[in-house]
């Protein structure tokens, strides 16, 4: 499985690229894995809110299953992927390209130790 | 409750050859998916697709006095079958409450096979058991029995390769003895997904099950054949509306209020659950289970409430995103008045009240 390099991962399996204050995040390919075809990203943040790390900010639905999206930093959101509401299976063909979830801008005090780097996020989920 | 190992089926080792992702369901490892549910649901749909349903449960009730136990234990009526014939029938409890959902098999003069839910078989058994009559023996064979589905439109053309048996011949709801690829078996036009489709019964030993799977597979390849785990049985078996026991019915349900009343037989005889049963129609009863449709985005869950006029008025059972339809479809139990189709309620998904609209069943109608 492809876990980049330049990304963080937290534990719910999403990910943040993080590009100075700036950054994107999405799930993971083993959560899309998991999740099977994904039918539907229901993304409840509005642009503008403030999230701490942990919150969940949206929902995504498989046929059997359906999970939350935690934020894994703290940060205020700027940008939401509507594209993915008509294809959400973007989410399983590409999950770190156009199946991103939401853009965001990092908060000024937030902890970014608490993220793993790919190889510690591949070896915790066992692949 | 104590943890018990799970089952195996004789297919195990071919799942996951086939790249299958196991989960634990009544009681084994199954199955729940290989390519994908939408790949796999499209599959049954358009072409062909194997599922195993070896956790499925078989008990054999033989001796004089079989058919008056059959028409004992469930409520439709098994005096109508000739032989070669199977039935879909319930078992309820005196309350009417469903013990299970099941199909009966008429074999021959004395000899009933009654295929149960795998998530059932202790429950049941134990059930039939405390109602046995003096003439009919009962055996629990269900770790005896292999079942294959071989379900879609060409699910025919694909096992008529292996057998000599003519199955263009074998109507919807009959069943032949014969044998595919060499091994005997149980040969049944029924089925859980609405399409063209067979029920494999044959040995659960490994050598005959393996080269059942594996001459199925070779004889539908040219028709693309898939196998197709539990995840798209759910989801084809909802787009046709056909009960889940466990979700759309169960010991709290009875068959009249979720919409079995076909199947239930009140002037047949005496029957476990009859007087309730003709209780609850006499009276009409308060709630019924209903099939509806998402009139917005959003995917209705079991045990999700559905509202009308502003207020609680049912529960969902079963609920899926419909892969032929690409839209919310469900299964639920509301208020009686609300049950005609047409009407507009409302299914709560994350506090939101989201609009959907009874509808006729099936959800997908085949041509």
């Amino acid at each position: 499985m492809n876990f980049p390099s330049d990304l963080k991962y937290d534990k719910s399996h999403e990910w943040v690229r993080i590009d100075g204050t700036a950054g994107t995040v999405g799930i993971t390919e083993y959560a899309q894995s998991e999740l099977g075809d994904v039918v539907f990203v229901d993304i409840t943040a509005s642009i503008g809110d403030e999230l701490a790390p942990g919150q969940i900010f949206g929902t995504i639905e498989a046929v059997k299953t359906v999970a939350d999206l935690y934020m894994p930093i703290a940060c205020r959101i700027t940008e939401i992927n509507t594209a993915v509401n008509d294809a959400p299976e973007t989410v399983n063909k590409d999950p770190y390209g156009d199946g991103w979830m939401v853009s965001i801008e990092i908060a000024p005090d937030a902890d970014l130790t608490a993220l793993m780097d790919a190889d510690t996020y591949a070896a915790s989920v066992g692949k | 409750m104590t943890e018990t190992a799970l089952k195996r089926t004789a297919f195990y080792d071919l799942h996951l050859a086939a790249g299958a992702k196991i989960v634990p369901f009544a009681g084994f490892e199954m199955p729940v998916s290989y390519r994908g549910i939408v790949s796999e649901h499209t599959a049954v749909r358009q072409r062909v697709g194997v599922f195993d349903v070896s956790h499925m449960g078989e008990v054999l009730v033989t001796g004089p006095n079989a058919l008056e136990f059959v028409q004992k234990i469930t409520v439709n009526d098994a005096s109508v079958l000739a032989v070669g014939q199977a039935q879909y029938s319930a078992m309820c409890r005196p309350d009417g409450g469903i013990v299970d959902d099941l199909l009966v098999y008429y074999r021959g003069p004395e000899h009933y096979l009654l295929v149960i839910n795998g998530a059932n078989i202790d429950k049941d058994f134990a059930w039939m058991q405390q109602n046995a009559i003096e003439g009919a023996t009962l055996v629990n064979a269900s770790d005896d029995y292999s079942l294959l589905a071989i379900q879609g439109p060409k699910s025919l053309e694909t096992l008529q390769k292996l057998t000599d048996t003519n199955l263009s011949t074998l109507e919807y709801y009959h069943f032949a003895e014969g044998e595919i690829a060499g091994v005997p078996a149980i040969i049944s036009r029924t089925g859980y997904t609405g399409e063209l489709g067979f029920e494999l019964y044959f040995s659960s030993n490994r050598q005959p099950s393996e080269t059942v799977w594996n001459a199925v597979m070779e004889a539908g390849a040219e028709f693309g054949i898939e196998p197709t785990g539990l995840g798209a049985r759910d989801t084809l078996r909802l787009e046709m509306g056909y009960c889940l026991y466990g979700n759309d019915i169960t010991d709290h349900t009875n068959t009249i209020e979720a919409g079995l009343g076909w199947i239930t037989k009140l002037d047949k005889g005496e029957f476990n659950g009859r007087e309730a049963l003709a209780a609850v129609k006499a009276a009409k009863p308060s709630r019924k289970l209903v099939a509806f449709q998402m009139n917005e985005r959003g995917i209705p869950r079991q045990h999700y409430k559905i509202a009308a006029d502003g207020r609680e008025i049912g529960e969902v059972t079963s609920g899926t995103s419909s892969p032929t339809l690409s839209e919310g479809i469900g299964m639920g139990y509301v208020e009686s008045a609300f049950a005609k189709s047409g009407t507009e309620i409302a299914i709560v998904i994350r506090d939101k009240h989201i609009p959907a609209t009874i509808v006729k069943l099936p959800f997908v109608k085949k041509g």
